[in-house]
């Protein structure tokens, strides 16, 4: 009824038949290369993309293996160290208002604020990917309730749905977990139904029934096959949403709890401290604002790779 | 035309419905009941009694029925905190609310279309480049980080602008309310902004490469003519991302408004949760989301009347 963002998304996509799609042929010989392939190689040549990867790559590496770097407890207090400044000796990024070391926090916080920004997303995709692919294929009645019950659920701005559930059910971080995961299901089940239904819609499938190939291969191959590209564009997009808005949750006492590292919570707790130092109070933040930027800058690059118009 | 504007009319009440029926069943399904939180350990005849005054004994499908009849006729209860009617506590925060929503929709779509169509006609050039790396900035900058850096620049830094609160209630329209609302109208406006500017140099790029910009410029129409012709092509596009901008900004406020303090719906919301005064929770969460299935029942018909062909669809 609407014309979704999503269609856009689509039609900028070129299309997978499911077969070798370009043949580049170098010295010495002819060299197939798929689809995936190409994209990427056009990928890593994107040297933006790439960085982002990398930095991405970094910040997610650290966090994993942020008990084995030897850095100071991220939880210890020290009341005579409080708010040191960036560059004090012992502590390169200053400490926090309990004297904690920023550093050691910040790259701590990565595992709670990452998982909450990536985990949703996967969740949902995997929800609602499935519906909208069930409500694509399938279509009438199916199609009808999936995507009326997904259209009251659109119609709610992703923050307040957010805050709304998480608010109802109480803080904490799995509530925040399961709040965020089910304002991104009816987004992605509507992408997926929308690309669906095109795809449906395309002679290549016609054909493949007209083949003889069943239902559920003609989804393998065909369907899926040209449903994942323009999905997980979406979905890095809403990864970095989702690292805004989870951040945001626990910024306003919804996620994360104290004492935990959390990105969105330090930059709360750090909040009255911005006249003593402000450069420490804003750094949490600007960790929330980097993720969020690679993940988009990612999500342009998969974009512009993918856009494969032959 | 106006079949399609009726058909979409009748399409928003089960959608109104539907939002009514999630706020309802989001907020019972808290665990605990919505007065133990309030009144704490008391008499347990009393609070039975309380119970029954506030209509919480009664089976859940009854109390929607209740609640839904009541809110339609504008009356939402009492908040549990306050003893205010949920209804008069809403309006004012709403207000708060639309008064910088619409300051920082202003602000950011002025800016924003105007940097993005400039951005789209010079394609590849310094402007260009500059307006794409403002714009993946502003998408992906917490709003309440920025709301942080503002208030350090501004207020800390600079002492210019003060970093919380509306103001004194008396001085509605003074110079004293205005410095109030600059900052969280920036924090605000930075989102919308930048997704107008990205949205209007996409839209521009793309008709620009059409055949009729082709035409019109062999037909010798000057390049500001041709402009024109390029913005009236975009306005359908353009139009349908700002209202939903627009609504994704009062929605998505409380995170600002927190930060500043702003008597708004978001800070009340805010507010609410943390007192779990459920009448004013399920009031603000149906009213901004009522008025954002408004809007886009808006920006709809907006757009079949700037592009005829969606109607037709």
């Amino acid at each position: 009824m609407k014309p979704a963002a999503s269609d856009k998304i689509a039609l900028a996509f070129g299309f997978d038949t499911g077969q070798p799609t370009a043949v580049e042929i170098p010295v010495g010989g002819i060299a197939q290369r798929t689809y995936w392939q190409n994209v990427w190689r056009r990928v890593m040549r994107d040297p933006f993309t790439v960085a982002c990867g990398l930095i991405l790559i970094l910040i997610a590496a650290a966090a994993l293996f942020a008990p084995w770097l030897g850095l100071p407890d991220p939880t210890l207090t020290n009341s005579t160290n409080r708010l040191l400044p960036v560059g004090s000796p012992g502590h390169p990024l200053g400490t926090d208002e309990l004297g904690r070391d920023m550093l050691s926090r910040l790259i701590h916080g990565g595992r709670l604020s990452l998982m909450m920004g990536i985990v949703p997303v996967l969740v949902a995709l995997l929800i609602g990917g499935s519906l909208g692919l069930v409500a694509g294929f399938v279509g009438g009645r199916i199609n009808m309730l999936i995507m009326r019950v997904t259209d009251v659920f659109y119609a709610f701005p992703s923050i307040l749905l957010a805050v709304a559930i998480a608010g109802s059910l109480g803080a904490g971080i799995r509530n925040a977990l399961l709040a965020i995961t089910i304002v991104f299901i009816p987004p992605l089940t509507r992408v997926t139904e929308s690309v669906t239904t095109q795809m449906r819609a395309m002679d290549f499938v016609e054909a493949a029934r007209a083949s003889g190939a069943g239902t559920f291969t003609i989804i393998r191959i065909h369907v899926l096959g040209n449903v994942l590209g323009p999905i997980f564009v979406y979905a890095t997009v809403l990864i970095s949403v989702s690292i805004v808005i989870s951040a945001g949750l626990s910024f306003i006492g919804l996620g994360a709890s104290p004492p935990s590292a959390e990105w969105g919570l330090m930059l709360n707790t750090l909040r009255e401290s911005i006249f003593l130092a402000p450069l420490v109070s804003v750094l949490p933040g600007f960790m929330i604002f980097i993720a969020s930027m690679c993940f988009n800058l990612i999500s342009d690059g998969l974009r512009s790779a993918m856009d494969v118009r032959l | 035309m106006l079949n399609y504007i009726i058909r979409r009319i009748l399409y928003t009440i089960p959608i109104a419905i539907g939002v009514s029926l999630v706020v309802f069943a989001l907020v019972h399904l808290a665990p605990g009941d919505p007065l133990s939180a309030v009144v704490g350990e008391v008499d347990q005849k009393m609070l039975a009694e309380m119970r029954a005054s506030f209509g919480y004994d009664k089976p859940l499908p009854v109390q929607y029925l209740i609640w839904l009849g009541s809110a339609l006729t504008g009356d939402m209860g009492y908040s549990l905190r306050t003893g205010v009617p949920v209804f008069k506590t809403l309006i004012d925060a709403a207000t708060n609310t639309i008064t910088i929503g619409v300051a920082a929709a202003l602000l950011g779509f002025i800016v924003g279309v105007t940097a993005g169509m400039l951005a789209g006609y010079n394609h590849g050039a310094w402007l260009d480049k500059a307006v794409s790396s403002a714009t993946i900035t502003g998408v992906s900058i917490p709003p309440y980080w920025l709301a942080i850096l503002v208030v350090i620049v501004f207020s800390v830094q600079l002492g210019w602008l003060p970093s919380m609160g509306a103001g004194t209630p008396t001085s509605t329209w003074s110079w004293d309310a205005w410095k109030h609302m600059i900052l969280p109208v920036i924090a605000l406006a930075a989102i919308p902004c930048a997704i107008v500017a990205r949205t209007a140099r996409a839209c521009v790029m793309e008709i620009l490469s059409q055949e009729f910009v082709e035409a019109l410029r062999a037909r010798g129409l000057s390049e500001r003519r041709i402009l024109l012709h390029v913005s009236r092509n975009a306005l359908p596009t353009v139009l349908a991302v700002m209202g939903l901008q627009f609504a994704h900004l009062l929605g998505g406020s409380i995170l600002v408004e927190t930060v500043f303090s702003w008597p708004g719906t978001g800070y009340l919301l805010n507010l609410a949760i943390f007192d779990r005064d459920i009448p004013v929770l399920q009031g603000t969460i149906l009213l901004l989301a009522l008025f954002f299935v408004s809007i886009n029942l808006v920006i709809d018909i907006l757009q079949t009347w700037a592009d005829p062909r969606i109607s037709r669809g």
